[in-house]
Parts: C-alpha cells; sequence; structure tokens
C-alpha cells in the first residue's frame, strides 16, 4: 500500500501557518482547505496512511520497536533456557557464592530497565515530533 | 529470636486491626475519590483522569499480588535461584506492554479489550469473542486469588476452620464488590495506589534492614541463606524447583514463556490503560510500572534469601501456609508483631484491590461489549449500560467469592499460570495481529482468540494439574494425556497459527479504510479525541 496514490487535497501547507485553527469543534472548512479530512471534518485516514509524514512515523516507530522486541525475547528466553538445560554453566561461582545465573538474572533488570529508558527517550525525542507532525495534517479537526 | 514457630500468626488482634484501619481508610478514600462517578467514562476509566505516574504505580499493584509477594519471597526462600528465576518474567514483560501495547491500546479504545479488536472487524462476533475470553481469563483469575485469600488466613488470623476460612472470604469479596460499585475505575485505582505504595514502603524497609545487618554484601546473604538451607549451597543453582526431567524442564521453558507474553495481556492491565488521557502518558505509566517492579523483585530476592538466612527453609516450609508464610514470618523476626501486623494488612489489601480490578474488568467487558454492543447492537443508553455494568459486578462478586470458597485448601496456583497462557494465547497474538497485519481479517480473529481459548482450557483439563498426580485437584483417578503442566510453549504458537490460517482461508478481505484509520489513530491518536 506505498504507492502514491494521488489525494485531491494532496497539496497542502503546514497546518501552523494556517491562521484561525479550530478550537476543538469541526469547522466545516470550505473545500480546497489544506487539511486532509473529509466533506464532514472529520480525518482522512486513507490519504493520511498514504503520506510522507505517515510513512517516516511507521518507519521510525517500527525501526525499533521490532528489533528490540526481539532482542528482549531472546535475551529472556536464552537465560531461562540456559537455566533449565545448563545447569553447570548457571552453576559457575563469580564472586563469592554469586553464581553466573544469579548474575544473568540481575543483568536481564539491567537490560529491562535500559531499554525502558531507551525506549522513552526514543519515543520522546523521535516519535512524538513525528506523530504530531502528522496530527497536523488534520489537526483542526480534532474532536 | 529463634522461637519462631509458633508465631506464625503473631498477634491476632493487631493484624485485624490494622487491616480494619486500611479497609476504612481505603473506603473513605474511594468514597471522597468517587463523588461524581455518572458517565460511563467515570466508571469504566475513571474518565481518564490519571497521570501517567499514577496509572504505574497502581498497574505495579496489579502485579505486587499476595501472589507474587509471599508467593515469590517464600519461593525464593524454598527454592533459591528457581525462585528467583522466576521472578525475573515478572519485570521483562512489562517491555511488551511498553513497546507494542500500552500506547496503541490507549490510541484505539476507549473501555475494553473488545473496543481495539473489533476495531476494523465486524462488530458483534469479534466483541463476543473478545469478551468471553476476558470473562473467562478475570474468573480464574479471581477464584486463585479468592482462594490465597482463604489460605493467607490460616497463616495470618490464626482461623483454621473451613467455616471460618468461608466467612473471610465472603467478608473479602463484599468489601471488593463495594469498591467497585462505590468508586468505580477511580476508586479502585485510588486503592491500588495506597496498596501499592504500603506495600513497596514495606520491602523497602524491610530490604535496607537486611542489607544492613549483612554489611551490603549480597554474597555473604546468598551465603548465610545457603547455610541454613536443607538443600546447601545447591540452592544458589539452578534446579531446586525446575529441574528434574526433561518435562519438568519444558514445562518451566512454557511457564516463562507465558509468563513474558502474559502478563501484559491480562484484561484487568490493559484496562488499566484507559485510565490515563493519552499516548504519552500511558507510556509513561509503563515506564514506572517496570521501575517500579524491577525495584521490586530486586527487593524480593534480598527478603527470600534474608527469611532463608534468618527463618531458615526447613521452618518455613513447615510453617501453616508453607511457603506463603516466609515474608511475614521474616517481618515477625525483624519488627515484631507490629511489623507483622502491617505485612499482613498489606498482603491482604492486595487480593482485595486485585480482586476489585478483576471485577471491574469483567463487570465492564459484559457490559461495554456483550450489553451494549451484541445484545442493543451498540445502541444501548449509557445509564443503563452502566446499571448493567454494576449488577454484573454483584454477580462476578458472588461467583468469585463461591468459586473461591471452593477452590480455598485446594491447590489453584495453576490457576495464575493459566490465566497467563490464557492471555498470552487468546489476547495476545489478536492484538498484534490486529495492530500490525494489514490483511488480518474478521475470521483471523475470531480463530485465533478461540484457538487460543480453547486449547489452552483443553490442554489444561488434560494436565497433571487436574488429574494423575498427588499434587492435582482429582488426585484419585487419572485422565491426564498432556504432560506439561503449563500450555503455553503449545498454546501461544497454535494461536498465532490459527490467526494466520483463518485471515488466509477466509474469503472475507479486509476493510482498507477501517484498517487505515486504526492504523493512523494507533500511532498518532489522531481521531480518537485525545490529546
Amino acid at each position: 500500500m506505498t504507492k502514491a496514490v494521488p489525494h485531491p487535497l494532496e497539496t497542502r501547507q503546514t497546518p501552523n501557518s494556517t491562521p484561525n485553527r479550530g478550537r476543538g469543534f469541526a469547522t466545516f472548512d470550505e473545500p480546497g482547505k489544506t487539511l486532509l479530512v473529509d466533506d464532514e471534518g472529520y480525518p482522512d485516514f486513507v490519504a493520511i496512511q498514504q503520506t510522507e509524514e505517515f510513512a517516516a512515523l511507521r518507519r521510525s516507530a517500527l525501526v525499533f520497536i521490532f528489533p528490540a522486541t526481539a532482542l528482549f525475547l531472546t535475551w529472556y528466553l536464552t537465560y531461562v533456557v540456559a537455566s533449565a538445560y545448563a545447569h553447570d554453566l548457571m552453576s559457575m561461582k563469580v564472586v563469592g557464592v554469586v553464581n553466573v545465573g544469579i548474575v544473568v538474572g540481575l543483568l536481564q533488570f539491567v537490560s529491562t530497565i535500559v531499554l525502558t529508558l531507551s525506549y522513552a527517550r526514543y519515543a520522546r525525542r523521535r516519535l512524538d515530533p513525528q506523530a504530531s507532525a502528522v496530527r497536523g495534517l488534520a489537526e483542526s479537526v480534532e474532536d | 529470636m529463634q522461637a519462631n514457630a509458633p508465631a506464625t500468626s503473631g498477634n491476632t488482634t493487631i493484624n485485624i486491626t490494622v487491616f480494619a484501619v486500611f479497609v476504612l481508610i481505603t473506603l473513605y478514600v474511594v468514597y471522597r475519590a468517587s463523588s461524581r462517578n455518572a458517565t460511563a467514562s467515570d466508571y469504566y476509566a475513571a474518565g481518564s483522569s490519571f497521570t501517567g505516574p499514577q496509572n504505574g504505580i497502581a498497574l505495579s499493584g496489579d502485579f505486587l499480588s499476595a501472589a507474587s509477594f509471599l508467593g515469590i519471597s517464600g519461593g525464593i526462600a524454598v527454592h533459591g535461584y528457581d525462585g528467583f528465576l522466576y521472578s525475573v518474567g515478572w519485570v521483562v514483560a512489562w517491555l511488551m506492554g511498553l513497546m507494542l501495547i500500552a500506547e496503541r491500546l490507549r490510541n484505539t479504545g476507549r473501555f475494553t479489550l473488545g473496543d481495539v479488536l473489533a476495531f476494523r472487524m465486524k462488530q458483534r462476533p469479534v466483541r463476543a469473542a473478545a469478551a468471553n475470553a476476558t470473562l473467562v481469563i478475570s474468573l480464574f483469575y479471581m477464584i486463585a486469588q479468592m482462594a490465597g485469600a482463604g489460605a493467607l488466613m490460616a497463616l495470618l488470623l490464626d482461623v483454621h476452620s473451613r467455616a471460618g476460612q468461608a466467612v473471610v472470604i465472603a467478608v473479602v469479596g463484599v468489601v471488593m464488590v463495594l469498591y467497585v460499585l462505590l468508586g468505580g475505575m477511580k476508586g479502585t485505582t485510588w486503592v491500588q495506589i495506597i496498596k501499592a505504595v504500603l506495600l513497596l514502603l514495606c520491602v523497602g524497609f524491610m530490604t535496607v534492614f537486611l542489607l544492613g545487618k549483612f554489611g551490603f554484601s549480597l554474597s555473604a546473604i546468598l551465603e548465610t541463606g545457603a547455610r541454613h538451607s536443607p538443600l546447601g549451597a545447591d540452592v544458589l543453582d539452578p534446579g531446586s524447583k525446575y529441574g528434574g526431567g526433561a518435562l519438568a524442564k519444558l514445562d518451566f521453558v512454557s511457564l516463562a514463556l507465558s509468563l513474558v507474553l502474559g502478563v501484559t495481556s491480562l484484561p484487568h492491565v490493559l484496562m488499566r490503560f484507559y485510565t490515563v488521557p493519552n499516548a504519552r502518558e500511558a507510556r509513561r505509566s509503563v515506564v514506572w510500572a517496570t521501575m517500579l517492579m524491577a525495584t521490586f523483585y530486586l527487593c524480593t530476592l534480598v527478603i527470600g534469601f534474608g527469611a532463608m538466612a534468618l527463618v531458615g527453609s526447613d521452618t518455613i516450609a513447615k510453617a501453616p501456609g508453607g511457603e506463603n508464610s516466609a515474608a511475614p514470618l521474616l517481618a515477625f523476626e525483624i519488627g515484631g508483631a507490629v511489623l507483622l501486623g502491617v505485612v499482613a494488612a498489606v498482603a491482604f489489601a492486595t487480593i482485595l484491590a486485585v480482586v476489585a480490578g478483576l471485577t471491574l474488568t469483567a463487570s465492564a467487558s459484559f457490559a461495554h461489549d456483550v450489553y451494549a454492543n451484541v445484545l442493543k447492537h451498540g445502541n444501548a443508553d449509557p445509564r443503563s449500560e452502566i446499571k448493567v455494568a454494576r449488577l454484573t459486578a454483584v454477580v462476578v462478586g458472588l461467583l468469585a467469592i463461591v468459586g473461591g470458597i471452593a477452590a480455598s485448601g485446594q491447590n489453584v496456583a495453576f490457576l495464575v499460570a493459566l490465566a497467563l497462557a490464557l492471555a498470552a494465547s487468546a489476547n495476545l497474538p489478536t492484538i498484534l495481529f490486529s495492530l500490525f497485519w494489514k490483511r488480518f481479517n474478521t475470521t483471523g480473529t475470531l480463530w485465533s482468540i478461540y484457538g487460543g481459548l480453547s486449547s489452552s482450557v483443553v490442554l489444561i483439563i488434560f494436565s497433571p494439574a487436574m488429574s494423575g498426580a498427588p499434587s492435582s485437584i482429582f488426585p484419585g483417578v487419572d485422565f491426564h494425556w498432556f504432560p506439561l503442566g503449563n500450555p503455553g510453549v503449545v498454546s501461544i504458537p497454535l494461536s498465532f497459527l490459527c490467526g494466520w490460517l483463518g485471515t488466509m482461508l477466509s474469503r472475507s478481505k479486509a476493510d482498507p479504510v477501517k484498517q487505515a484509520e486504526m492504523e493512523v489513530r494507533a500511532l498518532t491518536g489522531l481521531g480518537s479525541g485525545l490529546k
């Protein structure tokens, strides 16, 4: 669905430059207005889905989420499987009586916290601005 | 301070007093918080008025349940490493919620899981299926909690007769229904917040005390613990609980899989994401919940081994309540009858709050999905929808009381594992497919919900948890043919497969307009009315 279907409302300016944006009510803008909305002022989702801005947002989101999910699931399941099947490895002492298993278990906590904070940061810096840009394509019709 | 065996229940008067004070305070807060509880949004989602941090604390409260506080600290105190291994999954699982579920769910739904799953599908069959999954999971989870309340009673309030335990379960049930009826989601969330803060303070205090006692050396705690365990140094290595034959190991892998995929797909957790105003706050609430859970389970590690060191695994295993008594016994050891009273009351409060959340979820699902959308075709009057929700809460409360009394004294730990396996196999694949797979359609949705639901239930019925083993519900008969106690490793992939097959085999096409709306909305919140 990435082929660019020309949409009548495709040419537009950024809404921030549009004076008197709506204040939360459907503003029955005249046709030819720059927002991607349908006749009733509801966002035209099909058109939005095909914009550059939305494609960029989707790409930015998935490029982080899917690899990160694959990574943490693999890392966690490795720990679980190793604990079940690699008894001797996990029982090797590291410091005092603390063994590999406990260290890797604590590392699971560390990796979870690190990944959580990195995602929160990435979302705040990359995804949120991109999402507001997409919202801007139809924003003055927010109900 | 070694004469602890007879003091399991400490001072019953103190326990009851602390608990009664808690109930009174929370009922007051619930009453104050919910003076305005008129609309559906107030009742189901607290008017989406909570902040991320508040909801994050409440979310962690949903999991700092008696099963995890008492169960996991006890599991570590008796089984050492394997108890810790189990606790790790409860923390890691939040990454699923953070990256895949929370924000998208907040942006696409209003009150229930059915809102999201039926977004671009045929409304009635999908909502009915989503409600079925929610009701089954919530009821299983709830019965496990209520039965746990009975077991706790034996331990903490010195109530040992079956009739006495039944009365206590009934009291828990009535208070819980009161929370839900009076407070709706807002009241229930405040109860969770109060309880989670109390529990975290308690656990934090005990942890700092133990660390100080052992010179801030984890190794010293582990070593002293191991010396007081009948397993000796082996208790620090994998295998004391989940070791054994190939099947036992596979069973544990299955449990871990259900855990990491199921935790954030439990219906009462999903519903929490609606109590915040937008996706940003939903994300913040998961970040908070993750931090609190990580802290909590690190503390549990210290408390578990601390209990092993100071109380001794043998004493714990032989105490009434078994493993569950580790944290209370340790509390008594550290802070005497008063700290034990507080720990006991908090453990109770936990059951109360979790069960209230489950009741609310079940009643919302029935009223919003089944009554308003399936029976009334989406044209229900909101006032009567709320009436139905409240009525359902009462019925669900009664079912939980009856189920809890029937299950009390049984080994129902498998019900929690079953609820997790059900959530991971009926909810998660369906949520992921409908959010991320364009072609996914109504047939696929129904196949994956019912495929996951029925395979989990059938496999658990014919597992050793039901029959054929000394620890089964029916130890006398043997009709089991599925060798694992946890069905996750089979039912989760099966449900993904069903969703894919159903979609491919069906002739109906996904609705591209609704798909566009859902995808744009999920990522941006556009059109959801959220700011």
